[in-house]
């Protein structure tokens, strides 16, 4: 038993949280710097948070590297808000500790089962990616153990190229192995939240446009056709200060109650998810949203995290695994690119329980996904028929000077995302120039030629 | 609550999940172990996430005067022994020496550690002592009795301990955890139905302290299978490969 020199670990299946596709390979925990450090060479590795992104992004077959044993929480100011943690914790830890002390995320993803080291990988956004940027923007520095062994600090000012590449670079420069975060103050642990009611996708476009709240997204009825073609609810949100709680709450304008939660216990039948069902769900999701529109509050919990309440959710999609399709698309072209993008799918039939459009502000890392466009995000149940859609809204994406989200990716080609990501040679030439190419790598970075 | 809780052997993963579990519910912790200084992380960690103070205090349970360590400072609300070795029973059965360690570690370190805390906490009238011992206990077998016998010793050590205090308010608790999913059994392949993870063990510990249970299994279905294990009659049960 022990480790001795490379990798040990155990064959584990591996796959991301739409599990599609599905590898067997070496996984290894990561419990100290020197398992780490011997972990390294000759065969490439990642590093794995929690595995919530879709695809094959945290999944090498010849040693992933599990990092939820690194995480301690090391320090808090409590003046700035600057938390200093191991890349293995929990954001949902985060929130648990933090939120009763007035500190909330300054940027968060759907879920809060994810590790802030994948969540610097991915450079994840949030619904107020607008107004607050994406995670980097939020991160004082980053301590990375790169392709030499060493651990290299880096921020805006130090190292500012290994930060700049790290932040949305999918663990392919390094593992990140802490960071400094900047929380956000805040009074309460509630959402003021206003529903508007969009007919349709011109609709939806103008309420964002003209929103002021920090927090901003849509839900889509990807089945609308026609004249309802993105047909949704676009929910705009704040935080709410302690006078727009009821006088109950705000003794304990922290406290929300506990949401119970369930577990999907097996893989739904494939059957149980078709154009008909999916469709009757979509109307009746529509409908229920449409007649709550107006103004209300919503605790954190349910406002950024609704389906976490469902654990394994992904389970839903059946045994073959989910593809989840996330792509911005720039604003000049975003209203046609988008049109296009949905009539496709409303034509293929196929549909997804969560089609969800938000829009984004500037480009800010040099290999993030952000750019200044809407970005929406669809998850298919995976079949023969729903990769050919995908290949055509590739397309469309590319047409529309669009570009894909690598968290969610777990099928497109390296010529679609070279062709999409122009940015990515001259990534490749960086992981080269720190050596990190054949240390680092995932199933997706060998995938789209990284 | 604020109870003032001791953890011997802190450096274990069901240590460290006992030390958020009962952190979490509010309470102090001291932490014990060999080289505590590099536990100084796990216990910022811990002070940030649920606030309450921990202390670290050096110990190596196979060279301290028991005693001593115990009457050093303020004795604990709750004491919680989750020392032990897993050893190697193929590389141990054979060699006097390490037989001799994996029992020191896993039975005559614990039991004269707690034993000292039992004194201590019968005079003052009140106090908790949970023992981490384990299924393995229950019955030798082929594949794990040098650490099993030492653990069968350490259960029956409570039990007699838990009997002897049964009156004084001193209240004692055996923990039989099953297979944990700890860097103790990373390499062995586990049954995923029977197997805890440490934050279940730490929740367990918890819920007993508070309910002063006596016996737990961490997993219900662990006291049938070493029901029916100790059913089998010797005469078959040693030819059976367990």
């Amino acid at each position: 038993m022990g480790t001795q020199t490379g990798i040990s670990g155990k064959q584990a299946d591996l796959s991301g949280w739409g599990r599609f596709p599905r590898l067997t390979g070496r996984l290894t925990r990561i419990r100290s710097l020197d398992a780490l450090r011997k972990a390294l060479g000759p065969h490439p590795v990642i590093a794995r948070g929690n595995g919530r992104s879709y695809g094959d992004s945290a999944v090498q077959v010849q040693g992933t590297l599990d990092m939820r044993g690194m995480a301690h929480m090391l320090s808090f100011d409590d003046s700035t808000g600057v938390l200093v943690a191991q890349a293995g914790v929990l954001l949902g830890d985060v929130i648990d500790s933090f939120l009763p002390r007035g500190w909330f995320p300054p940027v968060t993803p759907g879920t809060k089962f994810v590790t802030l080291g994948g969540m610097l990988a991915a450079d994840v956004h949030g619904k107020n990616h607008l107004r607050d940027g994406s995670i980097r923007q939020h991160v004082d520095w980053i301590e990375v153990l790169g392709p030499d062994g060493q651990i290299h600090r880096a921020s805006a000012s130090e190292n500012p190229e290994l930060f700049d590449w790290t932040l949305g670079g999918m663990g392919l420069t390094g593992v990140i192995l802490r960071c400094a975060l900047r929380l956000r103050r805040v009074e309460t642990g509630y959402i003021r939240q206003s529903l508007h009611v969009a007919g349709n996708l011109d609709r939806a476009i103008e309420v964002f446009e003209v929103a002021t709240s920090r927090y901003a997204v849509a839900w889509f009825d990807c089945l609308g056709q026609g004249a309802a073609l993105g047909r949704s609810v676009v929910m705009l949100g704040d935080h709410a200060e302690p006078e727009d709680l009821e006088p109950a709450q705000r003794a304990a304008p922290y406290d929300i109650p506990r949401r119970r939660p369930l577990r999907m216990p097996v893989d739904a039948p494939g059957f149980a998810l078709n154009r008909h069902t999916l469709r009757a769900f979509n109307a009746v999701y529509y409908r229920a949203q449409a007649r709550k529109a107006g103004e209300s509050l919503v605790d954190w919990d349910r406002y950024f995290y609704p389906l976490d309440t469902v654990l394994g959710w992904n389970r839903i999609y059946g045994g073959r695994g989910f593809a989840q399709y996330q792509v911005v698309i720039p604003l000049a072209s975003a209203r046609a690119g988008l049109t296009e993008l949905l009539g496709a799918i409303s034509d293929a039939g196929a549909g997804s329980f969560l089609a969800v459009l938000k829009r984004l502000g500037p480009e800010a890392g040099p290999i993030s996904f952000p750019m200044e466009g809407y970005t929406l995000a669809l998850d298919f149940p995976v079949s023969d028929a729903v990769l050919a859609l995908l290949t055509r809204l590739d397309a469309i994406t590319a047409a529309h000077g669009g570009r894909a989200y690598l968290a969610k990716d777990s099928r497109m080609t390296a010529e679609t995302f070279h062709k999409t990501d122009p940015r990515a040679a001259r990534f490749a030439a960086y992981r080269d120039g720190i050596g990190a190419r054949g240390v680092f790598a995932s199933a997706q970075s060998e995938r789209v030629t990284l | 609550m604020n109870r003032r809780v001791t953890i011997l052997g802190a450096r274990s993963d069901i240590a460290m999940a006992c030390a958020h579990a009962f952190a979490a519910a509010g309470d102090d912790l001291t932490l014990c172990a060999r080289q505590s200084e590099t536990l100084a992380e796990a216990a910022q960690d811990l002070e940030l996430r649920h606030g309450g103070s921990v202390t670290l205090r050096e110990l190596d349970v196979l060279d301290v005067d028991p005693q001593a360590f115990a009457d050093d400072g303020d004795l604990p609300d709750v004491v919680i022994c989750a020392v032990g070795v897993l050893g190697d029973q193929l590389l141990d059965q054979d060699n006097a020496a390490a037989i001799r360690s994996v029992l020191r570690a896993n039975f005559e370190a614990p039991a004269a550690l707690l034993s000292a805390y039992a004194t201590a906490m019968e005079d003052r009238g009140s106090g908790v002592i949970v023992g981490i011992s384990s299924v393995a206990g229950d019955r030798g077998r082929a594949t794990n009795y040098v650490y099993g016998s030492a653990k069968a010793g350490f259960t029956a050590f409570l039990s007699g301990m838990r009997n002897r205090l049964a009156k004084t308010g001193v209240h004692v608790i055996t923990v039989k955890p099953g297979f944990v999913d700890t860097r103790m059994t990373e390499d062995m392949d586990l049954p995923g139905a029977l197997t805890a993870q440490p934050a279940e063990v730490g929740a367990a510990v918890l819920k007993a302290v508070e309910r002063r249970q006596d016996v737990i299994y961490v997993r219900g279905v662990w006291r049938l299978i070493m029901g029916l294990i100790r059913l089998i009659p010797e005469r078959i049960f040693k030819k059976l490969s367990l």
